[in-house]
């Protein structure tokens, strides 16, 4: 049983982990066509802004509450200023936007390194989340449950979001055809300004939620950035459904692969089983306009 | 090297064969059961409202989207073939907007489009002059003066003729032509009507359009498609004269105006 | 006359580019800047395929540090048992494990296995990944992100590896090139000559590549690749044949990479490694001929006087290099001054009509 629930509930904390980390490459992925590779970077900085936190909010307990919501707004600006300053400038230009972004993360990675240091700093974990609950043997702990109701609660914040409020309706409208938004009266600029800075900010709350396992560290994003693609890649897009289902295959699947062998090849196995996922599904990662080709 | 291709008519004529095709999206018909049999040397001209079906089907049959039913040629079920096989088979189309490849010059476009049959090697080198088929390309769709040019600064009719000229290299025997004409001027229509008949003795040519004035100028055969399904065929004149033509096109009778804001995100 | 300004000129330029590196640089720079020049050839060499594959095919092959890690840890394996003589086994296994030499690493005693291996192995690891990838259409930034997938895979399972391959510290401490003795100056000069004439011969081919059919048929499937397989090309086999031809020319290059370096390790091939790689092609111009290769001579250039002066400062100016060169010249400097170049227009091409 243990050699079963250890990886099941392990690897539900890491797809909580990469759901996150996901949802927001998705929205502007979806919104934009942008592939942000800083989003990783975007991710480092809500953990740095937790660790910060606590200089400031030295009760661990209270400052976790803090930093969330800080979090937020320190990586959703970060996003922000990046759409303004460089994204807006190269619009249908999808590759390159992907590269600047490559850009921006290892200036970002840099910074961080000589900020902090190369060697990272620990998060204090509050109280009320040490410890952990008895399940089948496995001590599954509080830490991990609370990324995967992290989640959850950005994963419903973001549907609601989209499905009810006005915004949502206007992302929509510019995700399913740009020009008609303009027409009718969308500001498409203002609105990849808002999904940007959403986008980036829950990536701050990842960060959060990784501080509290592994501490901060300036190559933290580079950790997470690429499962979290292949969430994206193996989810689809324009549907949050497949990426919170694609988040847990990942992130159950690599915890069992590394049950059996070892990190690094559960590592080729998850990267292996995405790129065979795609042989037999790689719908809605294309798509064939007949009457226009270009 | 064609002796082994059964023949095709009774009078020696080249045809498309297409029977009972349907094409379904997530349950809404497009294509619906259509019958059509294209025959070489005419002008067929499908037209109909938005939405009858005209495009799908040619998507269809040039496989690109799923279809039931049949669609022979030369003894070949294009419906189980992939697009570039089916282009190998002789079947060519254009697009609504025309695609041609900007950056490259009239002549390289027209030049890859009759690279369908070169070896992997030949394709390592370089081109010397212009092939004759290449040549005779330029010279019948009239750009032989702007051989050299990079098909991005074409203008629009020139690119759609440019498109005809790439079928004609890759010696299309059935073209399928995407709305032509939209967009063009009024002599450029002509010279691109003229340009049909020209060519459409040796091949089978089928044109979507929704431009009347054209139809009634060019067309051979006229087959009306609505709602995904064949409402009548016929000559121009007998089209004009048919009473469920006049409806769909007078009448004006709204329909398929599907729900917008279904939840798609 | 023009037409063979057009068709040759290149030609000359690659044979300034020759004398250049082989006959100026042996006799002008110091040993230390030789072995130097010699590096940035070997990342010029994958650079070149990059163009091949990015500039001209439109594929943003964001994990080239794989295949150049294949022939780079191909060829110093080699090194590895060359050094350790006849039955021997090399050092670092006798040190992190027991002594013991994994089955796989037999073959490359054989000096003539290993040159097969360094093209063979690339062109089949690349033939497998894109065959999956292309025919099942998956494109543009999907492409992209697993191939740095696919680099940040193979450098997480080769420091897991350390027994097999050296983890971390990668595999060093080479003595002998084919027999030729790499402490001898006169040896190191020719392995560096070897580099840059390879960086050379990548050129040429590539020079062919371009002026071929299948150069148009790849820049038709760049820019309109539904249209291509309605002219009946399956567009998959021609972006397989370029990705194929880049995975081997990174090879190469990580082929001589080893001992001119003297060292291959996880460092050199990983996500950043395979990034460091494409800034050269972003910066000289993707697109271009020549482009890649002087872009990355450039970059690789930067890199060792920058990392001299402001050790930790390099990686700020990788960054804003990707910033402000795809932001201002997408097309790369080469091309910024090629468009003021081509200000002096050239005739049309003349040709004779079959």
């Amino acid at each position: 049983m243990d050699s079963f629930t250890t990886p099941l509930l392990a690897g539900t904390a890491t797809g909580a982990l990469l759901l996150i980390a996901a949802l927001g490459l998705a929205l502007t992925f979806g919104q934009m066509g942008v592939i942000n590779m800083a989003h990783g970077e975007f991710l480092m900085a809500g953990a740095y802004t937790a660790f910060l936190t606590q200089q400031v909010v030295t009760n661990a307990d209270v400052s976790i509450l803090v930093a969330l919501p800080a979090a937020f707004v320190v990586a959703g600006l970060l996003g922000l200023l990046l759409e303004v300053t460089v994204i807006a400038w190269m619009y249908r230009r999808p590759l390159d936007t992907l590269l600047v972004t490559v850009g921006v993360g290892l200036f970002l990675q840099q910074l961080a390194k000589d900020v902090f240091g190369a060697q990272g700093d620990p998060v204090r974990t509050p109280s009320w989340l040490e410890g952990n609950l008895p399940v089948f043997g496995y001590h599954w702990p509080y830490r991990q449950m609370f990324t995967i109701v992290l989640a959850v609660v950005a994963l419903a914040a973001l549907a609601a979001l989209l499905k009810y409020s006005s915004f949502g309706r206007q992302i929509r409208a510019t995700v399913q055809n740009r020009d008609l938004a303009e027409t009718v009266g969308v500001r498409t600029r203002a609105v990849d300004r808002i999904t940007f800075f959403v986008g980036s900010g829950l990536a701050g709350i990842g960060g959060v939620a990784v501080s509290l396992i592994s501490g901060t560290n300036p190559r933290l994003g580079t950790a997470y950035i690429i499962s979290a693609f292949l969430v994206v890649v193996a989810g689809g897009l324009g549907q949050l459904k497949g990426t919170v289902i694609a988040a847990f295959a990942v992130g159950i699947a690599t915890s069992f692969f590394a049950d059996w062998t070892s990190a690094s090849m559960a590592q080729v196995a998850t990267f292996a089983l995405v790129v065979v996922f795609l042989q037999l599904r790689p719908q809605g990662l294309f798509t064939v306009r007949s009457r226009g080709l270009a | 090297m064609k002796l082994d291709h059964a023949t095709p008519d009774e009078v020696g004529l080249d045809y498309l064969e297409i029977r009972d095709l349907t094409v379904q999206f997530d349950g809404f018909t497009a294509v619906d059961a259509v019958d059509l049999t294209l025959i070489q040397g005419r002008v067929h001209f499908l037209i109909g409202p938005n939405g009858a079906g005209k495009t799908t089907l040619v998507d269809a049959v040039t496989g690109l989207v799923p279809a039931t039913g049949q669609a022979r040629y030369r003894n070949q079920n294009l419906l189980a073939m992939r697009s570039h096989r089916i282009v190998r088979a002789g079947i060519g189309r254009t697009f609504q907007t025309a695609t041609v490849f900007e950056q490259l010059s009239v002549l390289q476009n027209l030049d890859i489009a009759g690279g369908v049959h070169r070896s992997p090697f030949a394709l390592l080198r370089a081109r010397r002059g212009v092939p004759s088929y290449v040549a005779d390309a330029l010279e019948t769709v009239g750009l032989a003066d702007l051989r050299d040019k990079p098909a991005g600064v074409l203008a629009h009719g020139q690119k759609q003729w440019l498109e005809i000229g790439m079928l004609l290299v890759q010696d299309a025997k059935v073209m399928l032509l995407d709305e032509p004409v939209a967009g063009m001027s009024a002599e450029e229509r002509e010279e691109t009507g003229a340009l049909l008949q020209r060519i459409g003795k040796e091949r089978t040519i089928v044109v979507i359009e929704h431009d009347m004035d054209f139809v009634r100028s060019f067309a051979d055969v006229v087959t009306v498609l609505h709602a995904g399904k064949v409402l009548t065929e016929g000559t121009v004149a007998e089209i004009q004269a048919s009473p469920e033509v006049q409806e769909i096109y007078l009448g004006r009778i709204v329909e398929g105006v599907v729900e917008e804001g279904a939840d798609h995100a | 006359m023009r037409t063979a300004v057009r068709t040759f000129g290149p030609l000359v330029a690659i044979a300034a580019l020759a004398v250049l590196l082989l006959v100026v640089a042996p006799a002008v720079l110091s040993p230390f800047r030789l072995n130097n020049l010699g590096k940035y050839c070997c990342w010029a060499i994958a650079a070149v395929g990059i163009g091949l594959a990015w500039g001209r095919g439109g594929m943003l092959v964001m994990g080239q540090g794989v295949f150049f890690g294949i022939g780079g840890y191909a060829m110093a394996m080699h090194l590895k048992l060359e050094a350790a003589g006849p039955e021997g086994v090399p050092d670092f296994m006798m040190l992190y494990g027991d002594g013991t030499m994994p089955v796989w690493w037999e073959p490359f005693r054989s000096g003539a296995f290993t040159l097969f291996a360094i093209v063979a192995l690339p062109a089949v690891a690349a033939a497998i990944l894109g065959y999956a990838i292309f025919k099942r259409r998956v494109k543009g930034a999907y492409f992209a992100i697993l191939t740095q997938a696919l680099a940040v895979v193979f450098a997480t399972l080769l420091i897991a590896t350390i027994q097999e391959t050296g983890g971390f510290n990668g595999l060093n401490q080479f003595t002998f090139f084919f027999g030729y003795n790499l402490y001898d100056p006169v040896n190191k000069k020719m392995v560096y000559s070897i580099a840059a004439a390879l960086l050379i011969g990548c050129l040429v081919v590539v020079w062919q590549l371009y002026r071929s059919r299948f150069g148009e048929l790849l820049v038709a499937t760049r820019d309109a690749e539904e249209r291509v397989r309605f002219l009946g090309h399956d567009p998959a086999n021609v972006k397989l044949a370029a990705f194929v031809i880049a995975a081997v020319m990174a090879s190469i290059g990580g082929a001589m990479f080893a001992p001119i370096a003297g060292i291959i390790s996880p460092s050199d091939v990983d996500a950043t490694a395979s990034i460091f790689l494409i800034a050269g092609v972003a910066l000289g111009g993707r697109a271009l001929l020549l482009g890649p290769a002087l872009g990355a001579l450039a970059v690789g250039y930067g890199r060792s006087s920058l990392s001299e002066s402001f050790p930790d400062q390099w990686t700020y100016f990788l960054g804003a290099l990707f910033i402000v060169v795809i932001l201002l010249f997408p097309a790369g400097l080469g091309s910024a001054f090629g468009r003021a170049a081509a200000l002096v227009p050239l005739p049309r091409r003349k040709e004779t009509t079959s």
